[in-house]
């Protein structure tokens, strides 16, 4: 294990040896991975394309990991004197040679600057290793807790800002608030998939086809006997619940993997029958000319109503804007979601709530308990459908269009993703990691293809450092001993009957 | 201990006859017929392997009995709990488990583990969760009285300081005695404990003999109780079964096994092979009566 401070000069060598080997180890991989990636470079010329060869920059690639794993590994092993120069060394290096693109320059700057930082940090702290590992994790259980514990303020703010946004100045354009509606979508069908992968632990890998069922219900009905949104939305429900209650019976005897891959392939079921049923859903063609929401029903959102009808705009006295129906849009998922988040805070603490967490933990545990183990599991899988079948239904109204196209897996994966990076469980994480998955890339569109690096990069990160997710922190849903909070009003209850054994 | 006597006053709550259970080839329990009374506790004993468990899960709805009847009675109502399905067992017929390996909802407070317990109770206050999404004060009583009932077992098995921490770091002792309180807030009329004291210390198993009998005398049901644990079982039981490869050799009260000859011969072991473990013994004692296992 670790050299303590390098002081004697008998483990010295021993450390330079390890550092040598893991650097070389790390040039040698860095060289299989680049030489075909960043080495050769295919270039249209004349009569066809020609090879060109960067040599040059693997070279300096190869070499600046080795020196940096080499560096890193000395500041490990608690000698950080040696690294610090070297490391300013190749940052000035890096700066005054000229090297064939700006881009080398740079890597190389700031490999150099982040050694130095590394080492010199590793000096003034006397000590070569940041933290262990359970100290880093235990020290994110109590910063997750404390966040939790802190959601009661974060959250009103962080709703107020929501209810704002359309009209904070710099914010308040269409394309941010689109991509609000958008990131609140992804924040709906993460709460709403919580309910059954968070709480309930079924991983259901499927989710994306109650969001098809929420979809096709709301524009096949609105399309085919012209009913309103306002009608349609508890119908997509009720739609996506059947949808989750069919699916529910087949796998209430599947766990754990199984249990995922027949989730999955339901979601692959609905998509297809989506595809093929060209006489229903008109096949790939999609469905399109599905109407917009009303102002529930007042007025509609039009620029030249007809006859009999209001316009949104004459309503309010203002003049015709696109952007009225977007804000609507926008205050609508709000809405959705906010009542979806009530609903699973609610069920939580019910004694539904509590058995699907039970379930989660051991459902042997659960039988012996007289707990019905087939409907809790339709429950939950009930009540999560429903959800995603609003979503989906609000998902059509809002694009005007549906096509199979929009329910392929990686819709669900992007959800469980949410999901689990956000910390199972965890509302306020979802949200979180709803804005960082969605609401980032489409941020950094300008990045065009380093987009979908940089999201595979946070994915790996977020995994390396909080394999739980971000905020994984459960808190109990009742109290016993703690005053103020599920425990008071019950003590109240029944303070006199303390002492009172239960009737038996 | 007078505990013939408490044995006698207890009427018959468990009837199990000729119960068989095969797996495939293999019979795990062999005709095997016992009867358990009520408010006294029934001690199912035998080395490892010879079905102690595989009667637990016959009973519990676990498995399904290959043949034979067990029937329950509670409350003036009978019980085919061959015929039930297992969370019906525990809901209707009334019949609580612990397991061999502890299964807690460990990532769960102490005290939620004892609100699952009552689930079913629970459902019903809150209108299979419609009243309770509107916080009713019918869904708030009930919650508050289960609240109650669980601080009750709590103050029996001494955790309530611990209540609100997740059942999975309290130390083993601990946990054992949650899972039993668990199991006793179902509110049942059997308790079936599979080997309660595994892995406790003497001071803790003590407490659990103190555990079990007020569980019995104070809250008048039905123990069946698996352990190993001879202090234990000779301590508190009011009637012994003895298992061996799935057959029953012996039944009756603790001094009659005590002095059962075949006992001592199959299980308990000879004088002279006191320092032999049971199994060993039990495996001597088969040799010695020859051409006994035929299974």
């Amino acid at each position: 294990m670790a050299v303590i401070a390098g002081s004697s000069s008998g483990t010295e060598p021993v450390v330079w040896r390890m550092a040598l080997k893991e650097g070389l180890l790390a040039g040698f991989v860095a060289l299989m991975l680049t030489i075909t990636l960043v080495g050769f470079k295919t270039v249209p010329a004349a009569g066809g394309l020609a090879i060109e060869t960067r040599f040059i920059d693997v070279g300096v690639a190869v070499l600046l990991l080795a020196l940096g794993r080499i560096g890193l590994v000395l500041v490990r092993e608690g000698n950080p004197l040696p690294v610090l120069p070297g490391a300013i060394a190749v940052a000035i290096a890096g700066y005054f040679i000229p090297m064939p693109t700006a881009f080398l320059s740079f890597f190389t700057v700031a490999t150099g600057a982040i050694l130095a930082l590394r080492s010199g940090w590793a000096l003034w702290r006397h000590r070569g290793q940041i933290a262990s590992r359970e100290a880093r994790d235990k020290a994110m259980d109590v910063f997750s807790a404390k966040v939790q514990r802190s959601t009661i303020y974060v959250a009103p703010v962080a709703i107020a800002f929501a209810v704002a946004l359309p009209f904070i100045p710099g914010l308040n354009d269409r394309g941010t608030v689109d991509m609000a509606t958008l990131v609140l979508t992804y924040v709906m069908l993460g709460w709403g998939l919580n309910i059954i992968v968070g709480l309930a632990g079924l991983l259901d890998l499927g989710y994306v086809a109650f969001y098809a069922v929420g979809a096709y219900s709301y524009a096949l009905l609105a399309t085919t006997f012209g009913l309103s949104f306002w009608i349609c939305l508890p119908l997509a429900g009720v739609f996506a619940a059947s949808a989750g209650l069919i699916l529910g019976f087949p796998v209430l005897r599947l766990r754990g993997d199984y249990f995922a891959i027949v989730t999955l392939g339901f979601g692959e079921i609905v998509r297809l029958i989506l595809l093929n049923w060209y006489d229903l859903t008109k096949g790939p063609d999609g469905i399109s000319k599905i109407p917009r929401p009303s102002f529930f029903g007042i007025a509609e959102f039009t620029r030249q109503p007809e006859v009999g009808v209001t316009a949104f705009h004459d309503l309010i006295g203002a003049s015709y804007s696109g952007t009225h129906r977007v804000i609507f849009l926008y205050y609508l998922i709000l809405v959705l979601a906010l009542c979806v988040n009530a609903f699973s805070l609610r069920i939580r603490k019910l004694p539904i709530g509590r058995s699907w967490e039970a379930l989660r933990e051991d459902d042997v545990a659960c039988q012996s308990l007289g707990i019905n183990r087939r409907n809790i599991k339709l429950a939950a899988f009930g009540f999560s459908a429903t959800m995603g079948g609003f979503a989906g239904s609000f998902f059509a109204t809002r694009q005007g269009f549906v096509s199979p196209e929009s329910f392929t897996f990686i819709e669900s994966a992007i959800v469980l993703a949410i999901v689990v990076l956000g910390g199972m469980g965890s509302q306020l994480g979802i949200v979180l990691a709803a804005i960082i998955l969605i609401g980032l890339p489409e941020w950094f569109r300008d990045l065009a293809e380093y987009r979908m690096l940089a999201f595979g990069a946070a994915m790996v990160l977020i995994m390396l450092w909080r394999p739980r997710g971000l905020l994984a922190h459960r808190d109990p849903t009742i109290y016993l001993n703690k005053p103020g909070r599920g425990g008071r009003a019950a003590a109240k209850a029944t303070g006199k009957a303390t002492e009172g054994a239960p009737a038996q | 201990m007078s505990v013939a006597a408490i044995a006698d006053t207890g009427q018959s709550l468990l009837e199990v006859e000729h119960l068989t259970m095969r797996f495939g080839g293999l019979v795990a329990i062999d005709d095997v017929s016992f009867s358990a009374a009520d408010r006294s506790i029934t001690a199912i004993i035998g080395p490892n392997g010879a079905g102690k468990t595989t009667v637990f899960n016959c009973l519990t709805g676990f498995y399904k009995p290959t043949e034979g009847r067990l029937g329950l009675r509670r409350d003036d109502r009978d019980f085919l709990l061959e015929r039930m399905e297992g969370h019906d067992i525990a809901r209707h017929a009334g019949i609580a488990r612990t397991f061999q390996n502890i299964r807690l909802f460990s990532e769960m407070s102490v005290l939620e583990n004892l609100m699952v317990a009552q689930h079913n109770r629970l459902m019903r206050a809150s209108g299979y969760s419609v009243l309770g999404l509107f916080g009713a004060p019918s869904y708030r009583k009930a919650e508050a009285l289960a609240l109650e009932h669980a601080r009750y077992w709590l103050e029996q098995v001494r955790l309530v300081d611990r209540a609100d921490e997740p059942a999975g770091s309290l130390p083993y002792g601990d946990q054992r005695r949650l899972e039993i309180a668990r199991a006793m807030c179902t509110d049942p009329c059997l308790l079936c404990l599979d080997e309660p004291a595994a892995g406790l210390n003497p001071r803790e198993t003590l407490d659990l003999n103190r555990l079990i009998m007020a569980i019995r005398d104070k809250h008048h049901i039905g123990v069946l109780l698996i352990e190993h644990d001879m202090s234990v079982v000779m301590e508190i039981s009011d009637h012994i079964v003895v298992l061996d490869y799935g057959r029953k050799i012996a039944d009756g009260s603790p001094e009659e096994i005590r002095n059962d000859p075949a006992v001592i011969r199959a299980y308990l072991g000879e004088e002279e092979d006191e320092d032999l473990p049971p199994e060993v013994a039990a495996d001597l004692s088969r040799n010695d009566s020859g051409s006994e296992g035929d299974a």
